[in-house]
């Protein structure tokens, strides 16, 4: 008998540990393994900006436990790289100096941190991407302490909201004319600014930066403009870039990521990839996109899992996201760009929800702002509606008194 | 057994919704489906400690307003990513328009 060598997967973030798991909720019985260069297991990020900053005993909230892991026989390879593919021979090198035979293989190699391209960066220059990088940042939020942070996206904004929470003063600098510039409309980014400042946050927008200093104790921030910001810390959250070199190494195609179809396969038919990393055809809007989320790092691992067992499963989730910010939540359904005008529904509590409609009526993405979870539930039902590509009646989306569930039934 | 409580009058939760009560400390999610029949469950999410009446029901389940993790409302069970935990539920009758739930 021939031995099975099995479905592997390099990443063990989100993706690649819900794909894992997903491999055996189908029944697969092969092998799985799942290598990652971090030390943990599997875990989620997203708590990492939020309650890891604030929380009483930061700790990892794992996907799966070496319980779990063990019980369905799921082989996690922690603190390793894969360094090479070998394509013709279906194996993979890892750094360990070991290889490994696959019959599929998922890249789940999800992003980094976008790095700032200039001199003077230091030790107390940091991004955040890991557990451990989070660790390394909370030392830092106390009272008393200076922080600045370079970027106004959700990254930055999340952890200046933790650090306000645990009494450092934070400045927050922003190249664009306006915070989260990117995905976010202006009336949304204007309340989680104005949350910021009331809050204490100070915010510099269409500010450059010059130069950085960082002597080890101290970092200095030289503005365009001329004038200075000295902190204990900086993080920089200036985006993220997807974890392509290994892919392109082996020869697959990429395309802003590694290009996949709509089945998340890449251009080598036993390859797939998911997450992150990974550019694919975004059906509901008929154009290629990466996305960088949560929810699509979990629904396109338990895709991909389905695909390598070959389901043949076309990808055909709409995006979405969320950020917490004080006692804000901001959710988002597909992606606000696509839209051309926009209706406005107002809820109670001060929350309201923009529906955004392409030239042709269609609604394709609903931004959502409002304490707790108040617009949770329409950008639910409006994520639906997009989805089912939807021309809902501008009065009805713009009235408090219309159920958006009863759109769902028209 | 004499711990039936009073959560609402049968009225205040439209057909397939879903509306929080909070008891003793407790907090629960109370639902009528859209057979018109209520159901009981635990009122916090597993995954996260989010409100689960936030949330959107649909048929059978409720979705978690904050990652959409879903549970089966009638058995508690959870169905699929990030909630591997199932809720507990409670038994509801309904009596002379009013909305009763046992507590154990």
């Amino acid at each position: 008998m021939v031995m099975q060598a099995g479905m592997f997967i390099i990443g063990a973030g989100e993706c690649g540990g819900r794909a894992a798991l997903a491999l055996r909720d189908l029944g697969y019985d092969g092998p799985v393994t799942l290598v990652g260069d971090e030390p943990h297991l599997p875990y989620e990020r997203p708590p990492l900006s939020k309650e890891a900053m604030t929380g009483d005993a930061p700790a990892i909230k794992a996907i799966a436990s070496d319980e779990i892991l063990a019980e369905r026989s799921i082989r996690h390879i922690h603190s390793v790289q894969a360094v090479a593919i070998d394509r013709a021979t279906h194996s993979v090198r890892l750094s360990d100096g070991s290889t490994l035979p696959y019959d599929k293989l998922l890249l789940a190699t999800g992003s980094l941190p976008r790095r700032l391209p200039m001199p003077g960066l230091g030790p107390r220059c940091v991004y955040l991407r890991t557990f451990n990088d989070a660790l390394a940042i909370r030392a830092h939020l106390k009272a008393g302490n200076r922080v600045a942070i370079i970027g106004g996206g959700f990254i930055g904004l999340e952890l200046a909201a933790a650090a306000r929470k645990l009494g450092a003063s934070v400045t927050v600098i922003e190249a664009q004319p306006r915070i989260l510039m990117r995905g976010v409309p202006a009336e949304i980014a204007d309340i989680i600014h104005q949350a910021h400042e009331a809050e204490g946050v100070k915010i510099l927008t269409g500010q450059g930066i010059a130069a950085v200093a960082d002597d080890g104790t101290d970092v200095r921030i030289t503005l365009a403009g001329g004038s200075d910001i000295v902190a204990d810390l900086a993080v920089i959250g200036i985006g993220a870039v997807p974890v392509t070199s290994l892919a392109a190494e082996a020869g697959l195609t990429i395309d802003n990521g590694i290009a996949v179809d709509a089945e998340l396969r890449t251009s080598d038919p036993d390859i797939f990839a998911a997450g992150d990393c990974c550019s694919f055809p975004l059906a509901v809007y008929g154009r290629r996109v990466r996305l960088e989320a949560w929810r699509n790092a979990q629904e396109q691992g338990a895709l991909a899992a389905r695909n390598m067992l070959g389901a043949g499963e076309a990808h055909a989730a709409v995006p979405w996201f969320w950020s917490d910010q004080y006692g804000l939540t901001l959710q988002i359904s597909g992606l606000s760009d696509e839209g051309r005008s926009t209706v406005r529904r107002d809820l109670d509590d001060g929350a309201f929800i923009l529906f955004h409609l392409a030239e042709d009526g269609r609604l394709v993405a609903a931004s959502g702002i409002g304490p707790g979870n108040a617009v949770a539930r329409d950008i639910r039902l409006a994520e639906m509606l997009i989805a089912r590509r939807a021309k809902p009646a501008p009065e009805a989306l713009g009235s408090q008194t219309v159920k958006l569930k009863s759109l769902l039934a028209a | 057994m004499s711990d039936w409580v009073e959560a609402c009058e049968a009225g205040d939760i439209d057909e397939e919704d879903v509306m929080r009560f909070d008891h003793g400390g407790r907090t629960f999610a109370i639902y009528r489906s859209p057979d018109d029949e209520y159901f009981a469950t635990d009122g916090l999410c597993s995954h996260e400690k989010v409100h689960l009446a936030d949330g959107l029901v649909l048929d059978d389940i409720i979705e978690c307003p904050k990652h959409n993790g879903r549970f089966n409302y009638k058995t508690g069970q959870a169905r699929g990513a990030p909630v591997c935990v199932n809720l507990r539920t409670y038994p509801v009758k309904v009596d002379a328009g009013k909305i009763l739930i046992q507590l154990g």
